[in-house]
């Protein structure tokens, strides 16, 4: 008996370290380059939303960070932020881009989402996306079904997926607001 | 150890997806295209050769009591692995698979050949049987995810190859897509293959099954006097018996047949050797030598 409960304890030690010890060794190796990823994606994010930049400053306040564009001139595009809210299945992650008076959207993109494939997924798709370039947020965004928008400040939903639109223009709504609010008094 | 026979049993034999019904969970949730089903077969397979080598070669080592738990450690770690490599390397495609990576741990098709195979065979015929369960499991997701992208969404691999006539059938990238279409290739395989579809392929080894009409089953099951096998036990002994009779018949009929040719050929004999002048003729006298 004491001979199996060794034996037992040696068997899972062993799986266990040698299970620690190449986690740890791919741990490290893959790490820079995911990181880099990471980097990369928000870099692309940032220049997508804030057409025309090709720098970027970051700044932190609060709960946000401000990503301001600079273009080659060295003058300022505007801020890119991130914000995130529930959609339909779970949270959605964006990068909108606003020019420098918060007033007009420059543009949105999704960074994560786990909407439904083939419906609300197609907030990530370039159609939807597209609407939110020099939208205006004044007083704030709405949403418009089956038709193109009448207003400046107006999208249209996707078909089916109402819900995930919604909530995509309600993250942006609250998060503009709050933004606003930390960076410009 | 026959490999190829190792090889071809998870392919189609004992299909993990079509078959055995293993590892759903992947199953249904990843073939919405065609691409993510490869890329999640691909990991399996990764995962699935690495846990094999491991568990093959520490077979002995490991007690029974605990071997489950290290099973999962083991197959937990090089999921991981699979992972972190595909985030760094690949990471659009470990974007779409998402939280699917992770769940390989509790694939339970993996943690089914460990328990059944590799843990009770040496390395090289594990490997072969783990390469061949993780290719099938890949063509069956591929395939999966292949007719639920064209129906639902009229492209293969990310490329359209239904022009703009085609309405997608939403329905069939959505969950309830994923059972539609797999039920029906299930369906369309058993037609084909023909075997009853009773709680995999252990169970049939078990009871029995009817194949073209033909009883087939383990002998094994047939002791116990009730239920199917019991009928089919009696049906198979009234074959034997017809069998053996129809073969004793032959044996009888056998020794007659000869009984008669060998007074003709003894004749033959003995005119050859006495005379040769009149072989023709005397052959055709019937038996007064005998």
């Amino acid at each position: 008996m004491k001979n199996l409960t060794f034996k037992m304890l040696a068997a899972l030690t062993m799986v266990g370290l040698f299970s620690g010890g190449s986690l740890s060794l791919v741990y490290r190796a893959a790490m820079p380059s995911i990181e880099r990823h990471r980097l990369e994606d928000l870099k692309k994010a940032i220049f997508l939303v804030l057409p025309g930049s090709a720098e970027y400053k970051e700044e932190s306040k609060g709960k946000f960070t401000l990503y301001e564009g600079i273009d080659e001139k060295g003058n300022s595009v505007g801020y890119a932020f991130k914000c995130s809210g529930n959609g339909f299945q779970g949270k959605i992650e964006m990068m909108v881009g606003v020019d420098r008076s918060y007033e007009t959207l420059k543009g949105m993109v999704v960074l994560y989402q786990i909407e439904t494939p083939g419906l609300g997924n197609k907030i990530a798709f370039d159609d939807f996306q597209n609407q939110f370039r020099e939208l205006s947020a004044i007083p704030e965004i709405e949403y418009i079904k089956y038709i193109k928008p009448q207003k400046p400040n107006q999208i249209q939903a996707i078909t089916a997926a109402t819900i995930s639109s919604v909530a995509v223009i309600k993250i942006i709504n609250r998060s503009l607001q709050e933004v606003k609010k930390t960076f410009a008094g | 150890m026959n490999y190829f026979k190792e090889f071809k049993k998870g392919i189609w034999k004992d299909n993990p997806v079509m078959v055995q019904l293993l590892g759903m969970c992947p199953t249904l949730a990843v073939t919405n295209s065609a691409t993510n089903g490869l890329a999640m077969g691909l990991a399996t397979i990764f995962v699935i050769l690495s846990s094999a080598i491991f568990v093959a070669t520490l077979r002995k080592i490991i007690p029974h009591q605990v071997r489950i738990a290290s099973y999962i450690v083991i197959i937990a770690t090089f999921v991981t692995i699979a992972d972190y490599t595909l985030a760094a390397l690949f990471p659009v495609i470990s974007k779409a698979l998402g939280p699917y990576v992770p769940l390989i741990v509790v694939n339970c098709l993996i943690l089914g050949r460990m328990e059944s195979f590799a843990s009770k065979n040496p390395v090289p015929i594990s490997v072969t049987d783990a390469f061949g369960f993780g290719a099938g499991f890949t063509w069956a997701l591929v395939l999966l995810g292949g007719v639920r992208e064209v129906l639902g969404n009229g492209t293969l691999f990310g490329f359209r190859v239904l022009g703009d006539f085609w309405e997608p059938w939403i329905v069939m990238v959505l969950p309830g897509g994923a059972f539609l279409a797999l039920g029906i290739m299930i369906g369309i395989m058993r037609h084909f293959t023909q075997k009853p579809f009773i709680m995999g392929v252990q169970m049939e080894k078990m009871i029995g099954y009817r194949q073209n009409n033909k009883l087939i089953g383990s002998p094994a099951i047939f002791q116990p006097e009730t239920g199917l096998g019991h009928k089919i036990a009696e049906e198979k002994k009234e074959k034997e018996r017809q069998e053996k009779e129809k073969k004793k018949a032959k044996a009888k009929a056998t020794p007659k047949d000869k009984a008669k040719e060998k007074p003709v050929a003894k004749p033959k004999a003995e005119e050859k050797s006495e005379d040769k002048s009149e072989g023709k003729d005397a052959a055709e006298t019937p038996e007064p030598a005998a």
